[in-house]
């Protein structure tokens, strides 16, 4: 949690600027007006949400008689203990740990090192290596899911590594194909901002009789901690709201992540949908945390790629 | 912590550049292997779990490849199924560039006026900020789950603030009319997101354009579209490729609510179903994968192309 500290004071979330000085002029009607488009712009856009978690916590009896929007009869939490238990979510919060924290490690580890070696060194084909990470990322990921699913069934993985026996169906395919797709957009934000870091402080490195690693490790790393903060937020919310890549190459139901186990509440004839609310909102929260949290590092983070300052 | 200790020698290093340069082109074998390696790995990654699979899939979409069967050349047989007598791709591709309208036409305007609103020096703006941003963070399994709540035809919300209780209309249900609830729900996100792109942008523009026009006689709306929007520029281009691109991959959101059948079909569902489906018409899926791809490669070319213009300055 150390990049919190050290992240830009003033990003687009307003900033010291905005907070600690209001607005000194007269209120003309025309403020107003837009205070009042604001508010109801929010509401409608808190709406949805809103009812979700209300319906997550009335039982499905009331709902079905009153509708969604009537007043509450009972409230209780029961609908979030019986989608924790009866949907195992525990189980799938932690299998999509196990998916999200390896891939969010690596794709920060090497995109942070190629940037790096690309704004460094004279890396022969820099540009063609651009462009392909970058690229790569923008392309439809149902192009690559056919010679992917058959090229995952055909690498052997030792049992301890997947209980398939292959690639498929382990979670390291899943991480593989999270890692190689993330890192393109990853090394396009870093070498931007990398490149804006002062090369004299390598160079000076160097000197000193660093090599490549210690310049990577000691120098550029520690300087690029507000662009890994932001994009580790925001990795992280992309990696863990996958669904494609684990539908695709996942057949055992119980590996699958929280956001394909989601379905699991949803019964064969009848489906409970306050139940569903409920599990929707626990599989919400880790990103609203995060979200709500860090939320200056993913602001910037998003913006980091859009706007190169 | 932030920065490193070499720091403070850099002036002193300025003198000797020569030798400076001399050391910077030769590597140690340590170093050369560090970087063949950590560069190495995820550009074979790279190259084969992304660009090799694309160019199979472009191999296979010419075959009738099932998944069993060793694949056989078709030429280009899939490609004439698919635009002659495969049904749901008209109605897919008719679904994608509703997609990208009501994305482009209607949600992007709307995320640039909100950036527009909140640079105003508004009071609280973080609330809204976090308010209209909230959705993108959303998972779009969950984002489909609660359009189920809102537009359910018996429960729903919709019907009930409608007052339609007794005629519901079934917003998911009804072909005729699904696709658009659905967009309305992918707009709520797509909003945020170029709100905070917008608005990042805004607040790198240098104030001093906008008092010099103020000062020229300009009023407010001609500042913004003759003098500060041009100066968005890159942000424009930024903001129409992740239009494009999210209207192409649009997936998640439709596969969470039916699956994307009657009446929401999309390219992306249509060759995930063919794939991963029972049908296992790999060959046939590839293909509309491809017409995917050739689409969004148009999108890719022109940002990549606004990247590098930028890079070059």
């Amino acid at each position: 949690m150390t990049t919190t500290t050290t992240a830009p004071r003033d990003t687009v979330g307003g900033g010291p600027r905005e907070g600690s000085r209001p607005n000194r002029r007269p209120v003309r009607p025309a403020r107003i007006l837009l205070y009042v488009v604001l508010t109801l712009v929010a509401l409608g856009w808190l709406a949805p949400l809103l009812l979700a978690v209300y319906a997550s916590l009335r039982p499905y009896a009331e709902t079905a008689k009153y509708g969604y929007m009537s007043l509450p009869h009972h409230l209780s939490l029961r609908y979030y203990s019986q989608a924790w238990s009866q949907g195992g979510m525990g189980k799938y919060f932690l299998n999509t740990l196990i998916i999200t924290a390896p891939a969010l490690v690596l794709t920060l580890f090497f995109a942070s090192f190629i940037a790096f070696a690309l704004a460094r060194f004279r890396v022969p084909g820099r540009k063609t290596l651009l462009i392909l990470f970058t690229a790569g990322n923008l392309l439809p990921p149902q192009v690559m899911v056919t010679p992917l699913y058959t090229l995952y069934n055909k690498i052997p993985l030792p049992y301890w590594l997947s209980d398939s026996g292959t690639v498929y169906d382990s979670y390291l395919g899943v991480i593989a194909i999270h890692v190689a797709f993330q890192t393109g957009f990853c090394v396009f934000v870093l070498y931007n901002y990398m490149q804006t870091i002062p090369s004299e402080l390598t160079e000076a490195a160097v000197v000193d009789g660093a090599g490549v690693w210690r310049q990577y490790w000691r120098v550029i790393l520690p300087l690029s901690r507000p662009a890994l903060g932001a994009l580790a937020t925001l990795e992280f919310t992309w990696i863990y709201n996958d669904f494609l890549w684990a539908l695709v190459f996942m057949s055992t139901g119980d590996k699958l992540p929280i956001t394909s186990a989601l379905n699991n509440l949803r019964g064969e004839f009848f489906t409970d949908y306050n139940l569903l609310a409920a599990g929707s909102m626990l599989v919400a929260l880790p990103t609203l945390i995060v979200f709500f949290a860090l939320q200056r590092q993913f602001v910037s983070g998003l913006t980091l790629g859009a706007n190169k300052g | 912590m932030a920065s490193p200790p070499v720091s403070a020698q850099a002036p002193a290093t300025r003198a000797s550049a020569a030798r400076r340069r001399r050391r910077l082109s030769r590597f140690t074998r340590r170093d050369l292997v560090i970087l063949g390696l950590l560069i190495g790995i995820p550009v074979l990654l790279d190259i084969v779990l992304i660009w090799g699979t694309t160019l199979t899939s472009i191999g296979l979409s010419f075959t009738d490849y099932n998944g069993f069967t060793s694949p056989k050349l078709v030429g280009l047989r899939n490609y004439h199924e698919i635009v002659t007598i495969y049904e749901p791709f008209w109605r897919a591709v008719r679904n994608n560039l509703l997609w990208l309208g009501v994305l482009g036409f209607i949600a992007t305007p709307l995320g640039l006026l909100l950036a527009v609103l909140l640079d105003k020096r508004i009071r609280f703006t973080r609330v809204y900020q976090s308010i209209f941003y909230m959705p993108v963070v959303l998972s779009l399994a969950v984002v489909g789950f609660i359009a189920q709540l809102v537009y359910s035809r018996d429960y729903g919300a919709l019907n009930s603030v409608l007052g339609r209780t007794s005629h519901p209309i079934d917003f998911l249900g009804d072909p005729s009319i699904n696709i658009w609830a659905i967009l309305a729900a992918a707009a709520w996100r797509h909003v945020g997101y170029v709100m905070i792109l917008y608005l990042a942008g805004l607040k790198s523009v240098d104030p001093a354009l906008k008092e010099a026009a103020t000062i020229d006689g300009a009023n407010e709306r001609q500042t913004f579209f003759r003098v500060v929007f041009p100066t968005l520029r890159p942000i424009n281009v930024i903001v129409l490729v992740i239009t494009v691109i999210e209207a192409l991959r649009a997936f998640d959101i439709v596969y969470a609510v039916n699956s994307g059948r009657n009446g929401l079909e999309l390219l992306s569902v249509l060759v995930t179903a063919n794939i991963v489906g029972e049908a296992s018409r790999i060959g046939f899926g590839s293909a509309i994968a491809v017409i995917l791809l050739a689409t969004s490669l148009g999108f890719v070319i022109a940002y990549l192309t606004q990247i590098l213009r930028e890079d070059r300055r």
